[in-house]
């Protein structure tokens, strides 16, 4: 069946609502609206204002008051308008919500899932357009979800919507519109995508390709142009960056011996930089033929202009380039790899 | 006639203010003042017209918030501000950027991504700047706090000068508004908060979003007033009286101005889900402060019909010129992009691309 990413979304969160009626969603614009992304449609009817709750543009004010219902039990689904404006909040998600259950020693429990559009969108410049994985991938307390296609978003928003922790689910505006054939299987009512494991998207021997969300596309794609000069990429979706399934990424290099990881956020103490990190400190590391080489965003706010906004976004250029120098393959040459 | 005297037809509404404190009810007009303002107002709004033809043909990206139907707050203020006092606003920037001194070809150009625009096509629609004009920001009442450190400035610096920190209506429940308050209060500095309320934060009314819609109350202990937006006249007199008022060290004060906005929030919203067509009519047939001001100015005979006329076909030209320009005007290049991440990088700094083989030395 073929769905789009917006209307896996809407599906699971419609499901959960009907599931559990201590689930509640929250933020700017999700009820009369139907969410600024269309995301929440139909569910204020069918929910009531009780539960599809409408806020004032108050992001500290009603991340803190989402936590507090998340600690006396309620189970809130707390949307940010885009992570952007989750800085406006981010005490509340941090110190609150992530540490509050360490700090009771296990007695006070903050069941909440934070969720909303992240990461790069089309000419919305600086203050619109960043990846925030890391930033809260660095919190320990924290699950955050990345999800790619619209399986992931279906199984891990329903997975995160019953787990007990705080989640971070972080959406990607531009992948909202994009159809995935979906199995029948994965839209089923009971389908779950367990939190903290990846995928394996495309199977290949000579060189792993590491991305989440968006940028998955641009392994996928780059792994067809790859193909075509007799390279197999294999390509993994992270689906979760924390906490990060590890052991896929060991296993699949020890096989091909070659890593290059693929984002759309910043370089610097990124997603990327941990998973060199984590391969490093592994026993993958002595599998390794080259160097884990990082494809990210550049290392800049976001321009508005076109031409150095795509100059500033990574490419399937950029990551097919990374390759070639990874496996030690001239630029210009085309010669097969077998 | 050279000049003329009008009453405001919608009176102030004051908090912690005696009424005869409160600015005068009366304003006189001179006719050079009111070609100025009548120029003004209708150069916004064609400007803005001009935005949203170029965003309908895809020439502007992302967002795109247009200012129709507030031009009598940006003009009515600015008539009344000395050219050092700083504006900061949020991201509905275009007029404002406008009455700060940027051209036409500029902000069109900016909107467009070239880099003749007012930020050289790095910030787009939300983010321009201007001399004293401190943006343009895209986080809802962010704005707020920083407007209030500019007012620290200029009192650090003993200028004869204040700051206006504008904010939607959307933006007066945000928290950091209210620390932003107290401190200004407490610290007596010279700031003009002004709630630009034209009735909508995106899809919520007023009603849904705030407790009280009384927003020049808001500030609690700071003194504040409305005034109606649409009557760039009734702006003026209430921005000179805050003006003097703030200017002899009383400290800061909140004014509100009741204004509507006829577009969607940005483009992307039609805006007619959540308020109804004849809503949007009524407002531009009542209350409309470029159609009201032509009025009072034909009335009064300080100006003719066929003056205004043919005003409004020289801005027509103006704008038409500005808007072709800036379309065939260059974007940056691309190595631009690395640029301005740091006024001083230090010595020898290279900044990353996409990827490890693509850096490039930082320029300031």
């Amino acid at each position: 069946q073929k769905i789009t990413v917006r209307s896996a979304l809407t599906r699971a969160l419609n499901e959960e609502l009907a599931r559990d009626e201590k689930v509640i969603l929250l933020g700017e614009e999700v009820a009369n609206y139907d969410g600024a992304y269309k995301v929440s449609q139909g569910l204020l009817e069918k929910y009531t204002e009780k539960r599809i709750i409408d806020t004032p543009i108050t992001e500290m004010g009603f991340a803190g008051i989402a936590v507090g219902a998340a600690m006396h039990g309620l189970r809130p689904i707390c949307e940010f308008m885009t992570f952007n404006f989750s800085m406006q909040a981010i005490d509340q998600v941090i110190n609150s919500a992530a540490k509050t259950y360490y700090m009771s020693a296990g007695s006070v429990k903050v069941p909440i899932v934070f969720r909303g559009p992240n990461g790069a969108a089309a000419g919305v410049a600086a203050q619109h357009s960043q990846c925030f994985a890391a930033w809260y991938a660095h919190c320990p307390g924290l699950k955050v979800i990345s999800p790619y296609s619209a399986e992931d978003c279906k199984g891990l928003l329903k997975s995160a919507i019953r787990d007990d922790d705080p989640v971070i689910f972080l959406e990607n505006e531009l992948m909202y519109n994009v159809t995935f054939d979906t199995p029948d299987e994965c839209l089923k009512e009971d389908y779950l995508i367990p939190i903290g494991k990846g995928k394996i998207e495309r199977e290949g021997n000579h060189i792993t390709l590491v991305a989440h969300s968006k940028a998955v596309s641009l392994c996928l794609d780059a792994a067809e142009e790859l193909k075509e000069i007799g390279i197999e990429a294999e390509v993994i979706n992270l689906r979760t960056i924390r906490p990060m399934d590890s052991e896929m990424i060991i296993k699949s290099v020890k096989k091909t011996n070659h890593l290059v990881t693929v984002e759309q956020g910043w370089p610097q103490f990124g997603v990327g930089a941990e998973i060199c990190a984590k391969i490093s400190e592994s026993e993958a590391f002595d599998y390794l033929d080259a160097p884990v080489v990082r494809v990210t965003g550049a290392d800049v706010p976001m321009p508005y202009a076109k031409s150095l906004e795509e100059a500033a976004l990574p490419r399937v250029m950029n990551v097919v380039n990374s390759v070639k120098k990874t496996l030690n393959i001239e630029q210009s040459s085309a010669a097969g790899r077998n | 006639v050279t000049e003329a005297k009008f009453t405001i037809q919608y009176p102030y509404k004051l908090h912690l203010i005696e009424e005869k404190d409160g600015p005068k009810l009366d304003a006189v007009l001179t006719r050079e003042e009111g070609l100025k303002y009548y120029t003004e107002m209708q150069t916004i709004r064609l400007m803005e017209r001009a935005a949203s033809a170029l965003y309908q043909e895809k020439a502007i990206r992302g967002f795109c918030h247009l200012y129709t139907g507030q031009e009598g707050v940006c003009v009515g203020m600015s008539a009344s501000l000395k050219k050092d006092d700083a504006v900061i606003t949020a991201y509905r920037a275009h007029g404002w950027t406008y009455m700060k001194g940027s051209s036409v070809h500029a902000i069109l150009s900016e909107l467009v991504g070239r880099k003749t625009g007012v930020a050289k096509g790095k910030g787009g629609s939300m983010h321009m700047y201007g001399d004293q004009f401190y943006g343009g920001n895209g986080i809802v009442g962010a704005q707020v706090p920083l407007g209030a450190g500019i007012a620290l400035s200029q009192k650090f610096n003993n200028l004869p000068n204040l700051t206006v920190a504008l904010y939607g209506d959307g933006a007066a429940n945000q928290g950091q508004v209210f620390e932003a308050y107290n401190i200004a209060k407490l610290w007596n500095l010279p700031c003009l908060f002004v709630c630009e309320n034209n009735g909508y934060g995106m899809g919520t009314s007023i009603a849904r979003s705030s407790a009280s819609t009384s927003y020049y109350t808001r500030g609690d202990y700071i003194p504040g007033i409305w005034v109606d937006g649409m009557d760039v006249l009734a702006v003026r007199s209430a921005t000179e009286w805050a003006g003097e008022y703030i200017r002899s060290g009383k400290g800061p004060l909140v004014m509100e101005a009741g204004t509507y906005r006829y577009s969607g929030h940005s483009m992307s919203d039609p805006g007619t889900s959540y308020r109804t067509r004849s809503e949007i009519q009524e407002v531009r047939n009542t209350r409309d402060a470029i159609s009201g001001f032509k009025e009072r100015l034909i009335s009064s005979e300080l100006a003719t019909a066929q003056e205004l006329k043919e005003i409004d076909s020289q801005i027509r030209k103006e704008i038409e010129e500005a808007n072709h320009k800036a379309k065939s005007d260059p974007e940056l290049p691309v190595e631009e992009t690395f640029t301005n991440v740091y006024s001083s990088p230090t010595p020898g700094l290279e900044i990353r691309g996409c990827d490890n083989f693509t850096t490039r030395l930082a320029l300031p």
